[in-house]
């Protein structure tokens, strides 16, 4: 059964599609004219956050437990006083780009991942957050890390293992991905068979670009990356990466990557031409998936343009649930597939810039 | 003892909808700024980032000149001093 809310995280704010009966209609527009980084639903009790990048105050955090009737702010996440990003370089939060939930074991637990590459984590149901310092005062931090996509090393991806929530990955641009298996007291580097080609060596242990890491619901030790060098699948928990981009196709570059809820094997990546380009490839919008694992992919298009298009999707923009995906793009258009990307639907042509598309109860 | 008075840019009436003058005692900015958050709570962390230093996009200004040290807030206060907080014209 597919979810029946997409939540989207804009430029110009939180916006909630509702489904019934297959028409989708917005239900809640929250934060008008605000960029919102990550709109994110916890699955576990229904309460929506906003992660708010303002321009001018600071990067702020609010939650709703009434599907965006009413906000609370809570404390945003801070560095501790006298951090630094590099020597001489203060750090303080950037932006908010990642959030999950802790897990069932943790009812109170919250993570949330920021630039300048702090994790941070709360206890006590995200009323207050606190920098997790074993990764911070990782060795390879203040040499190996640093910026991609966004100015400073920032933490984009968290993946909580529902068969043990002690255990996490995240992944960081750039530095690569790095597992705890002990709730984040200590922290292995799990880059193997990955390639950074802007890099003097390409397969350093630190410094790759995941540019989004997920882990298949029904395999987490399957975890599948689009990297900034192409996508690369595990099957053993990130010990060792396998590309499985097409040589010539465009299932290559891109951002997002999602995989199906009940198959870890079928995962879809929307391509964007080179990273010297970062445009629709051709002027033409598809989606790429793959049902064997990365062996083979395939291009759907049926419904998105065809011509004179510019859009890309953004890292946390593609998302499925059931049989049903979506993705939002740079451009403001949002796309709905109900049949896993075979036919796809507009929904709205002219929304603001798309950071983060969520399927939710 | 300097008694300021600190006058806000309308656009922080989104997130503090009593905002208004407000009188304050103070030696420094630093003063200054702790007398506002005393008035409207949160509002320190709407113009400070956690290390202290003025948000890029923000700009205060003492009786008419931009303050220098965004960093430590150091510029002096006069007597009877006018502090306006304003917000950078940017972005889109």
């Amino acid at each position: 059964m597919s979810k029946q809310t997409i939540l989207l995280g804009t430029r110009k704010g939180l916006i909630a599609y509702r489904g019934s009966n297959d028409r989708w209609a917005v239900e809640n527009l929250s934060f008008e004219g605000q960029p919102v980084s990550i709109a994110y639903s916890d699955p576990r009790n229904g309460t929506w956050w906003a992660c708010l990048d303002h321009g001018h105050w600071g990067v702020k955090l609010h939650r709703s437990a009434d599907r965006g009737g009413n906000w609370e702010e809570v404390p945003a996440p801070a560095y501790p006083e006298g951090e630094e990003v590099k020597d001489g370089v203060p750090a303080a939060t950037r932006y908010i780009w990642a959030m999950s939930h802790g897990g069932k074991q943790y009812l109170s637990k919250l993570w949330l991942g920021t630039d300048p590459g702090g994790l941070f984590l709360s206890e006590d149901g995200g009323n207050s957050f606190r920098l997790v310092e074993s990764l911070w005062q990782h060795p390879s931090r203040k040499t190996g890390w640093m910026g991609g996509g966004r100015d400073q090393p920032g933490i984009h991806s968290i993946v909580v293992d529902p068969r043990n929530e002690d255990h996490v990955h995240i992944g960081i641009s750039c530095a690569g991905v790095f597992e705890t298996m002990d709730g984040g007291r200590s922290w292995e580097v799990r880059n193997k068979g990955l390639r950074a080609d802007f890099l003097p060596d390409p397969s350093s242990d630190i410094g790759h670009d995941p540019h989004i890491l997920v882990a298949a619901p029904t395999d987490p030790d399957t975890l599948w990356q689009q990297n900034h060098c192409g996508i690369f699948r595990s099957t053993n928990g990130g010990v060792n990466w396998q590309e499985v981009s097409q040589s010539e196709g465009p299932a290559r570059f891109g951002f997002a990557i999602a995989v199906a809820d009940d198959n870890p094997d079928q995962a879809w990546v929307a391509p964007a031409d080179s990273d010297m380009v970062r445009t629709a490839i051709k002027g033409a919008l598809c989606i790429c998936r793959t049902d064997d694992g990365g062996k083979n992919w395939k291009d759907l298009r049926k419904g998105l343009p065809q011509e004179n298009c510019f859009d890309i999707v953004y890292r946390h923009a593609l998302a499925s649930s059931g049989d049903t995906v979506a993705f939002g793009t740079t451009t403001g258009n949002l796309f709905f597939s109900p049949d896993r990307g075979e036919s796809w639907q507009t929904l709205n042509n002219y929304l603001p810039m798309i950071y983060s598309v969520q399927f939710t109860d | 003892m300097c008694m300021a008075i600190i006058k806000f840019t309308y656009a922080l009436k989104r997130f503090f909808p009593g905002l208004k003058d407000t009188p304050a005692k103070g030696k420094t900015l630093t003063d200054i700024i702790h007398a506002a958050e005393q008035n409207f709570p949160g509002i320190r962390s709407y113009l400070l980032d956690e290390q202290g230093r003025l948000r890029q996009h923000v700009n205060i200004f003492i009786d008419g000149d931009l303050i220098k040290d965004r960093s430590d807030l150091s510029d002096p206060l006069s007597d009877n001093s006018e502090i306006y907080i304003m917000q950078a014209l940017s972005g889109g």
